[in-house]
């Protein structure tokens, strides 16, 4: 037996060998990147249901050889392109928006069996070369698939890749907004409808950054996915991206998620601005009371409304308002009970572990990851400023009955935004309770979210 | 595909103005729903007030008062009277017949 070739084979073949490969740096970077998300989930508490899910998802997803994600794959499944399943080469340029040539191909199998120094050889070669390679069993024999489907993606895919298939079908944002929906309160809403005005105002994010991310280069579809990062709500986010501009899941996820954790810090600056202390020390009357018949009849209502306005809303509003009924019928608690804790405890796990998988190195670490980063907050600061101004407004069309406070509520985050419109009350006057005036225009945020995502899905989604 | 200045404009226009335009459409379906609800329920209200409203029972004795002996800790009289109430709610019992000792704010 030759133990010194065992070994040798061993050493290769390790996650570690992959470090020293072409771009491994950048795979550990990633591991670092994935360590600090982390710390930020666990320690400082941001968002740590599913930071600490897509945090987990980017370090196994970056570690050489795992093989629990193929983001080749999905690139053949998105691009409608032929992919070598043996060899995990998707027959596509994605940089250049074309389908690879054969000479690309062959390098690219090179590439992929480690050999370097490709561009000093002739096609032949190259050819010749990779011929040899197979011989030795260093590179496989192709397995070429015309297209790829869910079906090639369970046969051939990794864990990450079959958990990816509930993202890439829009099965997870979904089942995610069921819950959310037995969780919320429409109550507020139905009692002051007025916030419902609020809740579109506080859109101004997602369409001011998608028109900057045009200027910055991106396409409609592109600049589609990162404006929703201002709706400030993460499955409205993860399903209009996975449809629209699906390789730039992981940044635009991330970035959501770690804007929605640092809600206090980017609105209270902006909030103090916009507003005076008089404005602040506003107390707003008690609402009316809401009957039980309405809060049964309303997500009826809403599902109906919404749907036939905006068709392509229907996944989000639908199940939105499914959960909600569920909750307020008085008589599916147990549906309502699993819809809340269960089930979105299981689909958060898995939306948090496979979102992650997507920040693979070679494509997250690039200019465009920071351009989102930056656009993401413009779409967060311009959402409040869109709520605050209009609470400013009905401010004075009230004769100062309204806090414009609560406007800020408007950017979705349930219920954080709603937390931070009460604190800056309670600091002009600590006996100001904003809270449920907030909760309106933030539930009505999320209806307004999922409406600028329908219409940006409408439009772009072909 | 890039996208123009012009045709960039105008969307994002569009889009807040779609999101707009459905909302205030759902607000005053909703304002419309109020107000059909708050409808019926004041028609038998308003009947119910000719009907002589009946004499309060007097066989159940009051228990006696407790809210003079609670002793507050860092705690304002209209918080622990707004938690006084929410514990008699919660329990679904009527306050004067709960005991209540003190009331401390946990910092």
């Amino acid at each position: 037996m030759d133990i010194l070739g065992t070994l040798g084979g061993l050493v290769q073949d390790s996650g570690f060998a992959g470090f020293f490969a072409a771009g491994g740096w950048k795979n550990l970077i990633m591991i670092a990147v994935a360590c600090v998300l982390l710390y930020l989930g666990i320690h400082k508490k941001f968002e740590p249901l599913l930071l600490v899910g897509i945090a987990f998802g980017a370090l196994l997803t970056n570690i050489p050889g795992g093989g629990l994600y193929h983001m080749e794959m999905w690139d053949a499944y998105i691009y409608n392109a032929p992919y070598d399943a043996a060899n995990q080469i998707c027959l596509y340029n994605v940089e250049e928006d074309r389908a690879m040539t054969e000479e690309e191909y062959i390098n690219a199998l090179l590439v992929s069996a480690g050999v370097e120094g490709t561009e000093g050889m002739t096609v032949q070669e190259q050819l010749t070369k990779t011929l040899v390679l197979i011989e030795q069993g260093t590179l496989q024999e192709p397995e070429l698939l015309e297209k790829v489907s869910f079906t090639d993606v369970a046969h051939h895919g990794g864990l990450l890749d079959i958990l990816y298939i509930g993202v890439k079908a829009g099965l997870y944002p979904c089942l995610i907004f069921i819950g959310i929906g037995a969780m919320t309160d429409f109550g507020p809403l139905i009692a002051r409808p007025s916030s419902l005005l609020l809740g579109a105002a506080a859109q101004l994010g997602v369409f001011l950054a998608f028109f900057v991310a045009i200027m910055l280069g991106f396409t409609g579809q592109e600049a589609g996915s990162i404006g929703i990062i201002g709706g400030a709500d993460g499955p409205t986010a993860i399903l209009t991206t996975s449809i629209l501009a699906p390789r730039l899941l992981g940044p635009i996820a991330i970035a959501a998620y770690s804007y929605m954790a640092l809600i206090p810090m980017i609105q209270k600056p902006l909030m103090r601005a916009l507003t005076t202390e008089k404005e602040r020390k506003v107390k707003m009357e008690q609402a009316r009371a809401v009957s039980k018949t309405e809060k049964i009849v309303f997500p009826i209502v809403v599902a109906v409304f919404v749907i036939l306005l905006i068709p392509s809303t229907a996944p989000l509003i639908g199940c939105l308002m499914f959960g909600n009924l569920l909750k307020e019928t008085g008589v599916t608690d147990r549906l309502s009970d699993t819809a809340q804790n269960a089930l979105m405890n299981i689909v958060t796990l898995f939306l948090g572990i496979s979102v992650g998988a997507t920040t693979v190195a070679s494509r997250f670490l690039s200019l465009e990851t920071i351009k989102i980063v930056v656009l993401g907050v413009i779409a967060f600061m311009f959402s409040t400023v869109g709520g605050l101004l209009v609470g400013k407004l009905m401010y004075k069309l009230s004769g100062g009955k309204i806090n414009p406070l609560i406007g800020s509520a408007g950017v979705s985050a349930v219920p954080m935004a709603a937390r931070v419109s009460q604190d800056v009350g309670r600091e002009a006057d600590p006996n100001n309770f904003l809270l449920m005036h907030a909760m309106g225009p933030n539930v009505a945020g999320v209806i307004g979210s999922a409406i600028a995502a329908g219409f940006l899905i409408k439009v772009f989604g072909g | 595909m890039k996208m123009p200045f012009a045709d960039a404009v105008i969307t994002a226009i569009l889009g807040y103005g779609v999101v707009f335009v459905g909302l205030v459409l759902l607000m005053c379906a909703i304002i419309l729903m109020g107000k059909v609800m708050t409808a019926k329920k004041a028609a038998p209200a308003a009947a119910s007030t000719a009907a002589p409203t009946p004499a309060p029972r007097a066989d159940i004795p009051a228990a006696p008062g407790t809210a003079g002996e609670v002793a507050l800790y860092d705690v304002p009289d209209k918080d622990a009277a707004m938690l006084m109430a929410i514990v008699a709610d919660k329990m679904g019992k009527p306050l004067n017949e709960l005991r209540f000792k003190s009331i401390k704010e946990v910092k």
